[in-house]
């Protein structure tokens, strides 16, 4: 079969909605774009382990320790569910770190930014994760089945980040003066790298014409942003507190919110690498990996060992 | 096993990291991959969640637990290594499942009966 017609049926099955599978037929780029979108979503949910991290020893009190190591694990859950989906596609699991640790392969910028107090944890659950569920729930219908499949678990586990994340600032906004103010902060802090969470506006976002038609994505990025925007203008009022953009208005005409410009210069440095901790994120990445190649090797020659033991037995 | 130390994120285009030359180095101390079935409760079949990388089986059932029954998902866990998966290949699905395309006449709703005819 020529290959003209092999991408023309690949196109027909994603247009009536068929599940690309690992070893179907699937045009290099699909697989190229797939294979960065999945990694990148990968290294994002473990290198965002890193800035909850800094709190699991500092937490309040056992309950919210326990709380948060719950969710760290989870996190790295995460990771390893698309990693899996990611090796699919013909990558090694080692290539992709070694890609991340090498500056090759990039991560969500949100996780450069770091966590100076208790209430970030919240602001954390609460605008980071209900960012990437945005994201992430409207990929449980992308078009290639194990990163679907895999979105689909982690939109389950997601819900608990976010309500904890909410609740967690909800104590904090019933609390003294010092509590209040924290909690604001936490939020004038997060909210504007959240909102970049969504990636470039759709005028200047170089992936998203293919994404769309390939099913890979299905909203555009500005889409999900203003989805993200009119649900977390609501939900700030259940606190008490405000979002830090004085341009931030309903619009009866529009039926959604209104809201400020981005910086986008900021956005761009922090994806080139300088944001306030990326040098400080990968390092931690590289040395808990080398610190491990032991653990890693003597697991394999013991594994090892008992194979040709039990062969001679 | 060699890490490129110099460079930082973002420094460095997609062509130039060196990534590349590092997959034959380490390739050598990558756990081999399982794939994981869990029966989620009892009377139920096992079934395919995913996979993850173990020394061996002991560690794969492990880790299973850990990845993928945190919310008690499982009630009994199977891994096997997926170099030992036999599959069918898609490109001769076609071929394959011909046997069973013509033959409609294996499915109850072929048959025209009466309405008379109850529990059937």
């Amino acid at each position: 079969m020529p290959t003209y017609d092999l991408e023309k049926l690949f196109q027909e099955r994603i247009d009536q909605e068929i599940k690309i599978e690992p070893k179907d037929w699937m045009p290099d780029a699909y697989r190229k774009t797939n294979l960065r979108q999945i990694s990148q979503h990968a290294h994002s949910e473990i290198v965002g382990m890193l800035p909850e991290g800094n709190w699991i020893s500092r937490a309040p009190s056992l309950k919210r320790k326990a709380i948060l190591l719950a969710k760290v694990q989870d996190e790295a859950g995460h990771g390893l569910y698309l990693y899996s989906a990611a090796e699919t596609l013909g990558q090694s699991r080692e290539q992709m770190i070694n890609d991340l640790h090498s500056g090759k392969a990039k991560y969500s910028s949100i996780f450069n930014y770091p966590t100076l107090t208790w209430a970030d944890i919240g602001a954390i659950g609460w605008l980071v994760d209900g960012a990437a569920i945005m994201n992430q729930v409207m990929l449980t219908r992308t078009s290639y089945g194990p990163y679907a499949r895999a979105m689909v678990r982690i939109c389950k586990e997601e819900s608990f980040h976010q309500r904890q994340g909410f609740e967690t600032l909800l104590v904090l906004s019933k609390g003294t003066p010092a509590q209040r103010a924290m909690c604001q902060d936490a939020i004038n802090r997060w909210w504007w790298p959240a909102l970049m969470m969504f990636g470039p506006r759709d005028s200047e976002s170089s992936n998203s014409d293919l994404s769309m038609k390939w099913k890979i994505k299905r909203k555009s990025n500005d889409e999900l942003r203003q989805q993200f925007v009119d649900m977390i203008a609501e939900q700030v009022k259940l606190l008490g507190m405000q979002l830090p953009d004085p341009a931030l208005k309903w619009n009866a005409a529009r039926n959604h919110y209104d809201f400020g410009d981005i910086n986008w210069e900021e956005f761009w440095q922090v994806v080139k690498g300088n944001g306030p901790c990326n040098k400080e994120r990968l390092e931690a990445r590289k040395k808990a990996w080398e610190e491990g190649q032991w653990v890693r090797e003597a697991a394999a020659a013991y594994a090892a060992k008992n194979k040709t033991r039990n062969k001679a037995a | 096993m060699q890490l490129i130390r110099k460079f930082f994120y973002g420094d460095i285009p997609d062509g130039a990291s060196g990534a590349e030359q590092q997959t034959s180095v380490t390739k050598k101390t990558d756990w081999p991959l399982w794939e994981v079935f869990i029966r989620s409760k009892q009377g139920l079949d096992h079934k395919h969640v995913g996979s993850l990388h173990a020394a061996d089986a002991q560690m794969a059932i492990e880790n299973a637990r850990d990845v993928y029954t945190r919310r008690m998902e499982g009630v009994s866990i199977w891994v096997v290594e997926s170099s030992q998966i036999v599959a069918s290949n898609p490109q001769e699905a076609g071929e394959l499942y011909e046997p069973a395309t013509d033959k409609v006449y294996r499915h109850p709703t072929f048959y025209d009966l009466p309405d008379e005819v109850k529990h059937m």
